[in-house]
């Protein structure tokens, strides 16, 4: 697979989560327009990690659009799953083992 | 300008892109018998289908109806056992009445399963022969009928592979073919900008009503349309999933509502409402991918364009599925099970319109007679269950 330029992605101005495009982290990421987030944990292709502080009870925006709302405080740089966000419709089950949080 | 090649054409006017023998069994005691027969043919295009409830059943009934008539059918075999519930007569009586060539076969009254099997295989083998030289006829793309489904998702299919597919969907109903999307329990957390696009305000409440009734049914079984691989793959909730999903919709007007069976009466966009009408029964709406490709071909779909991201292999009888594989990862792993690599806006060798001509390109190879990837491999997955449904309400199909 070619290197994509950049391994996280915003979808949208007003997401608060960007997109692993790859594997990624920890430690810092260059993003574009020549900011850095310093990742605290690994994160594989189709993840997202916090593009800035969420904190608790604020929602979590993709696609421009609220995809739940954060269960604790997400620090910059944090992955961003099941762990801590939750739907605002139903419930998400997932095998603990395969939810892709190996490293939390 | 549209592309044309020749199909089937049957004698109820409508027009098929294969010539398949379906072999259906009734009730599931007769499966390995219809199975049976099937083998035979493996290399022709025979394929099995089947309910296997031993209780009545509209819905299933309806499909059968549905799937036996649909255009890429030739001539179909029943095999029943005998005592089940399923109405065969009529069954044969519709299948009949379409122009199709139809035989039923008891085993209770043929001998046996092996009787039942030598006499099936004689049977398929007259009808291959008889639709061997079905009048072919031109087709374009205004006779399409294309359905689109997602399974296996992750994080990757909501950014290559559903846009691109809603790229292709765009141009499809520009040239004038009826195109379907559907599960409207991966809907929730997007009926507001959804209803936005519906071609009547009417029709727009009627698809916000749509995904409410999905999420009351969700709510009541105590799980939404979510796999657990879905989360190992990145998304985290029911209305990320969701919006991942949605884009495959593309941006035309949606111009009605309709449930698994009905055939879209036009060119256009339409939503599938797949979820059962009134209290929750049965369980859940469709219990894998497979069901719900059964019901794109029940409502006439001549293939359907399925996007995977952790990468299902699955076909489908009666009508090809093309599949677009939306992680580069994944393409990597399953390349010979995938026909498009959508994958490739990821890793950054395409770009969303190249991948959308590309599914364009599958769709008239395909409709032409080319195999797709699941179909050169002999996949032809089917599920029918019990589901029932009301009659779609006048808001959902409005005249143009």
């Amino acid at each position: 697979m070619a290197d994509a330029r950049f391994k996280l992605i915003s979808l949208h101005d007003s997401d608060n989560v960007l997109v692993a495009l790859s594997a990624v982290g920890p430690g810092d990421v260059p993003l574009a327009r020549g900011q850095i987030l310093s990742l605290s944990a690994h994160v594989t292709l189709g993840h997202k990690v916090a593009a800035r502080p969420i904190s608790n009870g604020e929602l979590v925006v993709k696609y421009g659009m609220p995809i739940g709302t954060a269960t604790e405080d997400i620090p910059a740089g944090a992955h961003v799953h099941v762990h801590n966000i939750a739907s605002r419709y139903t419930a998400t089950h997932y095998r603990d083992e395969e939810a892709g949080l190996a490293d939390e | 300008m549209s592309k044309t090649w020749q199909g089937y054409l049957r004698t109820d006017g409508r027009k098929g892109i294969r010539n398949t023998v379906a072999v259906v069994y009734l009730v599931e005691c007769a499966r390995f018998v219809a199975d049976e027969i099937t083998r035979a043919f493996r290399d022709q295009d025979v394929h099995l289908i089947g309910f296997p409830g031993c209780f009545p059943n509209d819905y299933a009934q309806h499909m059968m109806e549905r799937l036996c008539t649909h255009p890429n059918v030739g001539g179909v075999l029943l095999v029943s056992l005998g005592c089940e519930s399923f109405n065969r007569g009529k069954l044969a009586e519709v299948i009949e009445a379409s122009g199709r060539p139809v035989e039923t076969l008891v085993i209770q009254k043929t001998g046996g399963s092996a009787a039942t099997i030598r006499s099936g295989q004689a049977q398929v083998k007259k009808t291959l022969a008889g639709i061997a030289n079905v009048p072919r006829v031109e087709m374009t793309t205004q006779d399409l009928v294309v359905g689109t489904i997602c399974g296996g998702s992750d994080g990757t299919s909501g950014i290559s592979g559903n846009p691109a597919a809603g790229r292709a969907f765009d141009q499809l109903v520009a040239e004038g073919a009826a195109c379907i999307f559907e599960e409207t329990g991966e809907l929730i957390g997007c009926e507001h900008i959804m209803a936005e696009r519906a071609i009547t305000p009417e029709l727009g409440e009627a698809l916000r009503e749509t995904v409410a009734k999905a999420a009351r049914y969700y709510d009541t079984l105590g799980y939404g349309s979510f796999a657990a691989g879905n989360a190992t793959g990145g998304l985290s909730t029911i209305e990320e999933k969701s919006l991942g999903a949605y884009v495959k919709s593309g941006d035309a007007p949606i111009s009605g509502i309709i449930k698994p069976g009905d055939i879209p009466p036009s060119g256009g966009l339409y939503l599938m409402d797949v979820v059962p009408d009134g209290e929750v029964r049965y369980g859940f709406p469709n219990i894998a991918d497979n069901a719900e490709i059964v019901e794109m071909i029940a409502s006439g779909a001549h293939m359907t364009l399925f996007v995977t991201g952790r990468g299902s292999v699955v076909g489908s009888a009666l009508a090809p599925v093309i599949k677009i594989c939306a992680n580069p990862d994944t393409y990597e792993a399953l390349s010979e099970d995938m026909d498009i690599n959508a994958g490739a806006i990821i890793s950054g060798t395409r770009d969303l319109d190249e991948v959308a001509e590309e599914i364009l390109t599958a769709i008239h190879d395909t409709a032409s007679g080319h195999h797709t990837a699941s179909e050169a491999m002999g996949h032809q997955e089917f599920i029918l269950t019990y589901k029932s449904f009301e009659p779609v309400g006048p808001a959902c199909l409005p005249t143009k």
